[in-house]
């Protein structure tokens, strides 16, 4: 699998790690919510599809970016 | 049904080759309804429906998979069992499963080829070595069995792995689990199936489970590639498509699907007696009866659904491998492969009842599943049956990081990647 990082372009999977779910927004902080923290950081909608996510170009440039790649079959497309 | 497997049915086949092995299991249409439906034919999915027919006298289940027997993972595993763990909850579940193992092929009337020929794992510090020494101690104080080795005893076993003064990693010592060991794995799909369908279970292969019928909160039957079946209980058994099968009937599980790769040479001559495990990074080998090498590490680190695995986690595990074994950079990969697999926050699995009355839910197996088969199977009977946990599977409720109770054993869950 190759990575477009939007600074060096196309580079192999293994100069990048990866950062997971992107489309997760991190809950309000001192609201005492357990349960959206609980939902936050233990579920995961886990598509068998279009998934968006961070990737960061660690091996290269260092940059954080996001993408979405389709789980079923690793194809990347538009950045979302 | 079937007439049992024996010596001398083996002679009299061998002396009539014109008369073929009749089919193992039946194919029967799906009926329109079970008292039980399994969803998936994995190992675990057949344990279940064996153990509901068997323990619990529960004959009208059907199993439905979506593809073939032995085409998921119980097919693409690195065969290994054992019953090393240290946490309450997992040591006693994985130590009974590693009993049922002692006794399967019997129990089954299929050869299961169950090998106990012994764990090694290898401390690569004094300090991993001391870990190992408390992994032991409670091990034994559970009735398992242990024995912390020295590094002269792990030279004179393992003879053939890099002593010298430039090894990356020295070796210390390390621990053996003399009981585990490895298992044919195609032989528990088939071995299970067949003594499932001889006990009146339907097995239903290419027959894909595509939503719930539901009644209010309740399930009460699936939708499925070869039409609506309805089911007094289902159990969803689906290995690396849980959170997939469970959003079906709108629960979110704490799940991510990731693939793992296995790897094996060409075959050699008999030189690895045991199952080899490593301190420094996840790694672990066994040679074949065929005599290729049979090893594996860690996840290639991202969700994926894609049986395939990717170019890095191929050279990380190669570079382990030479590490280790230096002869093995003489050796040809002749096949290497991928199953996907759900992987959790702690490393450890879930086996119990789901917010759905009737629909009850076995999945998250991660890197330990094949060896958890007789016991995943015999426990989510039980709490099918009788729509209550058994006691070896309390500790693996959906909930348990609501609660914080988290079973992390290893620290090898879908987190370890994100680190
Ligand atoms: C490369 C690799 C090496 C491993 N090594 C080991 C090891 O050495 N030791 C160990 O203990 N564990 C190991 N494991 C883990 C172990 O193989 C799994 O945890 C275990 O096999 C999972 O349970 P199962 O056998 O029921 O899974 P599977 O055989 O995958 O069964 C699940 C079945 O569900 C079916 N299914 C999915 N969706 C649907 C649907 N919608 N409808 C109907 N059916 C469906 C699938 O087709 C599949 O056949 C390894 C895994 C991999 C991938
Ligand atoms: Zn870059």
């Amino acid at each position: 699998m190759r990575i477009p990082c939007p600074h060096c372009g196309q580079r192999d999977v293994g100069e990048f790690r990866y950062g997971g779910d992107a489309s997760k927004a991190r809950p309000a902080h001192g609201t005492g919510d357990m349960k959206a923290w609980h939902d936050y950081y233990f579920l995961f909608d886990n598509p068998k599809g279009p998934h968006d996510e961070y990737w960061q170009h660690v091996l290269g440039c260092r940059q954080w970016f996001k993408l979405t790649r389709n789980t079923a079959t690793n194809e990347i497309g538009e950045q979302p | 049904m079937f007439k049992p497997y024996s010596a001398l049915a083996l002679a009299k086949h061998a002396l009539s080759p014109d008369r073929p092995w009749p089919r193992a299991w039946n194919s029967p249409e799906p009926k329109s309804s079970y008292d039980a439906i399994v969803i998936g034919g994995g190992g675990h999915g057949l344990a279940t429906a064996y153990y509901l027919a068997k323990n619990h006298g529960l004959t009208n289940v059907a199993v439905l998979e979506r593809n073939y027997i032995g085409s998921g993972n119980v097919g693409r595993n690195t065969t290994i069992i054992r019953s090393n763990y240290m946490i309450d909850g997992n040591t006693q579940f994985f130590e009974h499963s590693l009993k049922l193992w002692e006794g399967l092929s019997h129990e089954l009337n299929f050869n299961c080829m169950v090998s106990h020929r012994g764990q090694v794992v290898l401390a690569v510090s004094p300090a991993q070595l001391d870990t190992f020494a408390r992994r032991g101690n409670i091990m034994r104080l559970n009735g398992i069995d242990a024995e912390l080795l020295d590094r002269g005893q792990v030279m004179k076993l393992l003879p053939y792995l890099d002593y010298s003064k430039d090894a990356r990693w020295p070796i210390y010592g390390g621990i053996i689990q003399e009981r585990a060991g490895t298992v044919r794995h195609d032989a528990v799909a088939w071995g299970y199936a067949r003594a499932a369908d001889t006990l009146g279970v339907h097995i239903i292969e290419n027959c894909e489970v595509t939503g719930f019928v539901m009644d209010g909160d309740k399930a009460v039957g699936v939708e499925t590639s070869r039409g609506k079946i309805l089911a007094g209980k289902i159990g969803i058994a689906v290995a690396g498509h849980s959170s997939h099968v469970a959003k079906m009937a709108g629960l979110r599980v704490p799940i991510e699907t990731h693939v793992l790769q296995a790897f094996v040479t060409e075959p050699v001559k008999p030189m690895v007696d045991h199952v080899i495990s490593w301190g420094a990074e996840l790694f672990y080998l066994s040679q074949s009866d065929k005599g290729g090498m049979v090893f594996g590490g860690h996840i290639d680190g991202f969700n994926t659904y894609t049986q395939r695995g990717q170019f890095p986690r191929i050279q990380t595990v190669a570079e382990c491998a030479v590490s280790l074994l230096p002869l093995m950079s003489k050796l040809r990969l002749l096949r290497h492969w991928g199953g996907v697999m759900d992987m959790t926050p702690d490393g450890s699995p879930f086996i119990g009842r789901t917010e759905r009355p009737n629909l009850y839910f076995n999945g998250g197996w991660c890197y330990q599943g094949f060896k958890a088969t007789p016991a995943s199977g015999w426990t989510f009977a039980h709490t099918i049956a009788h729509d209550e946990e058994h006691e070896l599977n309390r500790a693996y409720s959906l909930d348990r990081f609501e609660k914080g109770r988290e079973l992390d054993e290893f620290g090898i869950g879908n987190w370890t990647y994100k680190q």
